[in-house]
């Protein structure tokens, strides 16, 4: 294998591409100058300080612990990054780091069950990091699209409330169509691997010198533990947030005001 | 020789309050009584709490305070599945659900027969032949009788109607009231919302007069039914 070593020679040169990018802003006037600078320089920051710990969490004798205890972390914090960019989705801390604390038991389960990758710090952060980062994009729309679903169809979902179906049945079709709406790109995306798009994990594998087929292989395992990850966590947003939408006693909470208390 | 004892309400709105968030009463201490065989209706201005009332009564919302008993019982002990069903709504705009209008009956009653939602549709006055139009094939007045048809086959004794008329033509308008009357004379309770000053006129059986969440009686009500600026234009 012909290992791919860039050094800080190589990230330097790469750089040329971050002034390619200032110098066409400031050829366009796009005054975007300073935001891809920043963008660059706090991409570099945060990957090198990853990288660092990953070091120390990979390091051959570190306990498997610090690998399982960063994957927390990232569960967590996924959870607040996703309150962060969907604040309008009520609950979405919590159904968030349920959705990814979901994502990461299941798929592991199927991943780690069927010896597909040994179970080494070395897979569980990067296959964590996968998983986790590829269903906040798709987590987010769902929460959104169930508000503004909820808030469009209020009428329909009031009247098949009024005619006795209980709140599972009256908001399925709707719940169901948000769903949909969040899955599809994920599974357009998967659609076009390898016609349109080389993905990301492969062509880091080619370029560190894997033979072809393996990286391939390695991506495929890699493309359908996302597209079960997505669709994982896209459910349980899905299904925890419809469930909160709703009382008891079956009547839809309104979105645009507190609900109402007492008996 | 003892006057037979006045039938107890239906349904029945005991000093029903709707507090919302800011502190603004939607309802304050409203009483108010739905009977068997007539049609009460509920009438004051826009924003006056009308359809909050109604929608009390089917339990879309909950009082701040007070109770709402449907034959005797409070509402909020019982299941409010089973009393959807004998409490039917309809709505101020028609709302079909995608698909024919079986696909809509078979909401209200997914064992329904073909038989069975002709059945209902005649009561509405459509044809039975209308079973396999889509929602987009009909017109307001239509759609609004299939509505009513798809709340009929839950077979409810109370018939809530908020506004049913209001986005329809004078045809379709008298339409609707006449089988409100039907139903009222079947025995079933109504309680019909209407700011249209005629149409209260034709329809009420017994009356109920809000103003800003309060109901009002006498003199107050009598001024807002006898107010030209008010709509009254449902001829």
């Amino acid at each position: 294998m012909n290992s791919t070593h860039i050094g800080w020679a190589g990230l330097a040169g790469s750089f040329t591409l971050i002034v390619i990018a200032i110098a066409v802003s400031i050829w366009q006037k796009l005054r975007l100058s300073r935001s891809i600078a920043w963008a660059a320089t706090r991409a570099a920051v945060q990957l090198m300080t990853v990288g660092w710990a990953l070091r120390l969490v990979l390091e051959p004798d570190a306990s498997a612990i610090w690998a399982w205890a960063w994957v927390v972390v990232m569960v967590v914090f996924a959870g607040a990054t996703l309150r962060q960019r969907a604040p309008e989705v009520p609950g979405i801390w919590w159904l968030g780091t349920l959705s990814m604390a979901t994502v990461v038991v299941v798929s592991f389960s199927v991943i780690f069950g069927f010896g597909v990758f040994p179970v080494e710090a070395r897979t569980i952060v990067p296959l964590a990091g996968m998983m986790i980062g590829n269903s906040m994009t798709s987590c987010v729309l769902v929460g959104r699209r169930i508000v503004a679903e909820f808030s469009e169809k209020r009428d329909e979902i009031e009247a098949r409330l009024a005619l006795g179906q209980p709140w599972p049945e009256a908001a399925r079709p709707y719940t169901r169509a948000a769903l949909r709406t969040a899955l599809v790109p994920q599974i357009e995306t998967t659609k076009a691997v390898g016609l349109v798009v080389l993905p990301g994990a492969m062509t880091g594998l080619v370029l560190a010198g894997v033979d072809a087929f393996d990286a391939v292989t390695i991506q495929l395992a890699i493309m359908y533990l996302v597209l079960g990850s997505v669709a994982t966590s896209v459910t349980v947003i899905g299904l925890g947030l419809t469930r909160q939408l709703f009382t008891p006693d079956h009547r839809l909470v309104r979105l645009d005001r507190p609900t109402m208390t007492g008996r | 020789m003892v006057a037979p004892a006045p039938k107890p309400p239906l349904l029945r709105f005991e000093s029903v309050s709707v507090v919302v968030g800011s502190g603004v009463a939607l309802l304050a201490d409203v009483d108010a009584d739905v009977v068997a065989g007539a049609i009460t209706v509920v009438a004051g201005p826009s924003g006056a709490g009308k359809s909050t009332l109604l929608r009390l009564g089917d339990r879309l919302d909950i009082p701040t305070s007070g109770r709402v008993l449907f034959e005797g019982a409070d509402i909020a002990d019982t299941d409010p599945r089973q009393l959807r069903r004998s409490v039917g709504m309809v709505f101020q705009r028609p709302v079909l659900f995608a698909g024919s209008v079986v696909d809509n009956l078979r909401v209200a009653d997914p064992g329904a027969s073909p038989e069975r939602m002709g059945v209902v549709l005649e009561q509405v006055g459509l044809e039975g032949s209308m079973l396999d139009r889509t929602g987009d094939d009909l017109s307001g007045g239509e759609a609004q009788r299939v509505c009513i048809a798809r709340t009929l086959l839950t077979e409810p004794k109370v018939l809530l109607m908020d506004e049913p008329t209001s986005s329809l033509d004078p045809t379709n308008r008298r339409a609707i009231e006449a089988l409100a009357r039907q139903f009222a004379d079947r025995g079933l309770g109504v309680m019909w919302v209407s700011h249209d000053h005629e149409q209260v006129a034709r329809l009420a059986d017994h009356l109920i007069v809000l103003r800003d969440g309060r109901r009002v009686s006498g003199i107050d009500a009598e001024a807002y039914l006898s107010d030209e600026d008010e709509p009254g234009s449902g001829s």
